[in-house]
Formats: structure tokens, sequence, C-alpha cells
């Protein structure tokens, strides 16, 4: 009760501080939909794909995950702002919840990540993409996890590293591979067997592979549920540990 | 309302290849009653911050006990953070946000209604007058009222305690008196106030009782008066014209208060006292009884920084 309390409080600040700022929505959708009026043309010849529409089948699934994993990487940047300001030290001295001062901001993250996904789906639509409502909302869902996950560990690290000169160089060493690894802009069914070996490895890749078989209305295809429960896993364990940095004492 | 004994903290530090403990505070026994004004005085990196921030749950201490406004600081930190109120040195307000905005979520964080937390904001808008920047960005306000705001956050939820770390560092002297006529008003509504500082004259003009700190432990305790008495008393200096300085010096050289006395050159004596205030009028009275003249009289009390000197050897300006 008081951690949901807790929650809905640094949420509703957080995502008013967001609203103020309507860089951020200009920002947010503006490089997405680049992506899909002069990437996605590419793609029917180069997929081989039969028509356009299969084409974004392929591709939207893949740029959604892809802006759930970056948009949740640089979270923490934000956080690292607060706590120079001395905001998280002031939170901090209250009976606040520590969860909730990360569900909160993480919760924030996942709202903005899913109102930008609505907003390219529906962009995706006016290009023939035809998407059953009900896979999509499980989409979504896997999305959400993955923000929550990777923005909860953003925030980690911010708390232990401090400093943006440290954050910026560990989140692009950490995503490059991620998102090379994980087949979001060209599916892995073109990469040689090694590839395929060590992408395995990636849990992204499980949730890249999952939404496309979503998207593609293929419910029964394993890589959903394994995909989702992943995810959740991993999500679960960010968000602990990530709280645990909140609790423990920022000298 | 805050105890302390044996509170201790170290760091490691790395050098290159090598780990150095740093003994941030060791040791330290405070005894702060309900209702004072208490000072902790020492020169930048003496372990007054990080005292405080263990006092307010923020470090946890490596050893030692503390019971802050009655709760046990080790075994229930949660429970000192409902009673006391901390007020960060850099500042604990966000640009975006408005004083108003921030005093209401910061009143909710401490577990206060909505329309409650709304009704103790206007209040302390009003108090701490930022009724006309109320609903203006934080990053639009001057040095003082920014500082105002954040006194006004660290004791919306109406703690037992509140601690000030340095509350007037970067502030103009203006707002910096202003700031102290805002402390001592969170005394008299019976807050009891703990704040650092390493200026001289706040710790005289505002606290109540101070503890001195230097090298992570506390070198001396007590009200400004009776520190500056316990080092070497104070000194009345009369001026005289040299011809009547020796008969002057033989008359009061027998008075019993006076515990010793030198000539100054140029005419005028320095009497050594216990407490100048009740000295002065009985020299006065000794020298217009014998008809002598006296140019001038003033009295020379000790400062805090003598006393500083005295406990640790170095002055607290050049440390």
């Amino acid at each position: 009760m008081k951690l949901a309390r807790d929650t809905w409080l640094i949420f509703q600040r957080q995502t008013q501080l967001l609203l103020r700022n309507p860089v951020w929505i200009f920002v947010g959708v503006f490089q997405p939909v680049m992506y899909l009026l002069l990437f996605a043309p590419l793609l029917k010849p180069a997929l081989n794909a039969p028509t356009q529409a299969a084409a974004y089948k392929i591709f939207v699934p893949g740029l959604l995950v892809l802006l759930a994993i970056f948009g949740g990487l640089f979270q923490g940047f934000g956080l690292i702002a607060e706590l120079r300001a001395g905001v998280i030290e002031r939170s901090r001295v209250t009976p606040v919840s520590r969860l909730a001062l990360l569900l909160g901001r993480s919760l924030r993250d996942v709202v903005s990540l899913i109102a930008q996904a609505i907003i390219i789906t529906l962009l995706a639509l006016a290009f023939d993409l035809r998407v059953f409502i009900g896979y999509l909302l499980l989409a979504y869902l896997m999305l959400a996890l993955i923000a929550l996950m990777t923005s909860a560990v953003s925030y980690g690290i911010a708390l232990k590293v401090k400093s943006e000169d440290a954050l910026a160089p560990l989140m692009n060493t950490v995503a490059q591979p991620v998102l090379l690894l994980s087949g979001i802009l060209l599916p892995l069914t073109f990469a040689p067997g090694w590839l395929q070996g060590v992408a395995k490895w990636n849990p992204f890749s499980w949730a890249v592979e999952g939404t496309r078989a979503l998207f593609n209305g293929d419910l029964g295809n394993d890589r959903v549920w394994q995909g989702l429960g992943i995810i959740a896993v991993l999500a679960a364990a960010g968000v602990f540990w990530a709280a645990r940095q909140f609790a423990r004492s920022v000298r | 309302m805050i105890e302390t004994r044996g509170l201790r903290k170290s760091y490691r530090s790395r050098a290159g290849r090598e780990t150095k403990t740093v003994d941030a505070v060791r040791g330290v026994d405070l005894d702060v009653a309900a209702g004072e004004i208490f000072g902790f005085l020492g020169p930048n990196g003496a372990g007054k911050t990080t005292t405080l921030r263990m006092l307010a749950t923020l470090i946890e201490p490596d050893g030692g006990e503390a019971a802050v406004a009655g709760a046990d600081l080790r075994k229930d930190p949660a429970e000192v953070r409902r009673r006391i109120g901390y007020v960060a040195q850099g500042g604990s307000t966000w640009d975006e946000s408005s004083a108003r905005e921030e005093l209401v979520l910061q009143a909710r964080l401490y577990g206060i209604g909505k329309a409650d937390a709304h009704r103790r904001a206007e209040r302390a808008l009003e108090a701490f007058q930022l009724v006309e920047y109320a609903d203006r960005k934080c990053k639009t306000y001057s040095g003082g009222q920014r500082r105002r705001v954040e006194i006004a956050l660290g004791i919306i939820h109406e703690p037992k305690i509140v601690f000030l770390d340095e509350p007037t560092t970067g502030l103009d002297p203006q707002s910096r008196a202003h700031m102290w006529d805002e402390i001592r008003r969170l005394r008299t509504e019976g807050m009891t106030v703990f704040i650092t500082t390493h200026y001289l004259d706040e710790a005289d003009a505002l606290c109540d009782r101070i503890a001195i700190m230097d090298h992570g432990e506390v070198v001396a305790e007590g009200t400004p008066a009776e520190l500056k008495r316990e080092i070497s008393g104070e000194v009345v200096i009369v001026g005289l014209d040299a011809p009547s300085t020796p008969r002057a010096a033989e008359l009061l050289d027998t008075e019993a208060y006076v515990s010793k006395l030198e000539t100054v050159d140029e005419g005028g004596l320095r009497l050594y006292v216990d407490e100048g205030a009740t000295a002065i009028p009985q020299v006065l009275r000794r020298l217009d009884h014998a008809g002598l003249d006296l140019r001038s009289i003033e009295l020379h009390r000790p400062s805090l920084d003598d006393v500083f000197l005295t406990k640790t050897g170095r002055s607290l300006r050049e440390s």
C-alpha cells in the first residue's frame, strides 16, 4: 500500500516534469519516424519480402525493441542530474520506500516508451501493417518489460558511477553488442552459424524474435513465451538490484 | 535530543595502487539538549558533514551508538527519518519545479495526505516569505530564496530536530542575517537545530552550544562564552596619560579581581580579569575615586578563533 502510494508520487512528479519539456516528444518520435520513412523502404528488396507490409512486420517489432532498449539505457543521465541537484539525497532522508524511488522513475520511462510505440504503430498502419490487437498488446507487454529492465539497470549504474562522463561510454559499450547480436535491424536468420550461436546468449534476441512472432500473428511460436519469460526474470532482477542501489548509502 | 557515543566512520581511498584508510570521524560523543541551537564548528574536512550525514541516516556508521530524537540510529534508522529534517549543503531543489510543488511533494513523501500537504506548503511559503515566487521555477530564485525553500523543505513535516549543513555558506551578508533570524525562529517553535559551520561569528552569534571538531574528533564543547572563558579569561584595556599610569597601576594591582597587570608603553594598562563585565565598573570607580582621568576603556574578549588556536595549535582561518 505504502509502496504503491510512494511509487505513484514519484511517477506523478517525474511524468509532470517530462510533460513540461515538450522537446522529448519531438526527439522521441522524430528518430523512429526517420527509420520508418528512410530505412524501411530498403527492406522489401533487401529482405526479399513479397510486400512492403511483410517487410514492416519484420522491421517494426525490431525498431520498437530497439527503442525500448536505448530509451531505457540512457535514462540514467537524468538521474545523475538529480543526484547533483541533491534531489535524491532529499528523498533519501524521508521515510519514502526505496523501491518506490526506482519504480516511480522506471514506470514513467515505461509509459513514455509505450506512448512512443503507439505512435509508431499507428504510423506503420498507414503503411499497411496489420496486427491483431490482442497480439499487439502482448508485444507491448514485452516492450514494457524491456524498458523496465533497461531503465532500472541504467539508474542503478548511474547511482554507482555518479558521472555522465563514465555513464556515456559504458552505456554505448553495452548497447552496441546488444544491438548487433539481437537481430534488430535485420533478422539473424541471415547470419552465419557462429553468429547465430553467439546471439543465442543475448536475451534481447529472444525478445526480438518473440515480438516478431507476435506481429506475425504466430502466438503458438515458442519464442513468444520464452522471450517474455526471460525478459520478465531479467526485469525483476534489474529492479531488485537497482532498488538496492537506491537504499545503499551514497557518499 | 541527540546522544552519541563513540560514533566512527572511515573510508578507504585509493591513491594509485595503494589503498589507504581515512578515519573521517574517530569516536564522537555528543549530547544535544532539546530546544537548543547546537553548532558544529570546524575547518573543511574536519568530519562535520560526515557526522551530520551519519546522524541523518545517510551514511551508516562503522561503530558507536547514537540516539536521535529518541530513536536508535543503528537499529531503527527508519524511525529516525520520520523524526528529523535534513537540509544538505549543496542544495536540494530541482530547477524545473516550483517551490510549491517541491513542498507538497516533500510533505507527501513523509506520508502526509494531499490536502494537508497543500495546507502545510501554503503555511511554509508564508513563514519563509516565499509566497510571491511560490509558483515560479526554482531556477529563477536568488541564492537566499532558494536556501529558504530548502530549509522549508527540511521542516515541512515538523520534525523534532532539523540538521542544517552549512546553511549560510555562499550567501551575501544580508541573506545571511536573514537566515540567522529564520534559524532562531525554528528554535522558538520548539525545534532543536543542529548546524555545521566554519564561520566563527556564526557559531558565536547563533548557537547556544557548540562543539569544535578537528581531524575527526571533538576537541571542545560548551557554550561559546564558556569556551572562551575557559582559555584565557578576558582583558580590560585602560587608556591613560603616561604620567598617571604608574599611580593607576599601583592602585589596581592590589585589587582581587585583577589576576595580572601589564603596563602599555605609550601609557595605559592591560588588566587580565575573569569577567570584564563586572571588573570594568570597579576599575572606573577606583580610578574616579583617586581623581585619575582615563582616556578610554575597552574590553577584549577572546574569540572562538583563540579557542580553536588553543585546542588545535592552529588558527581556524588558516586551516
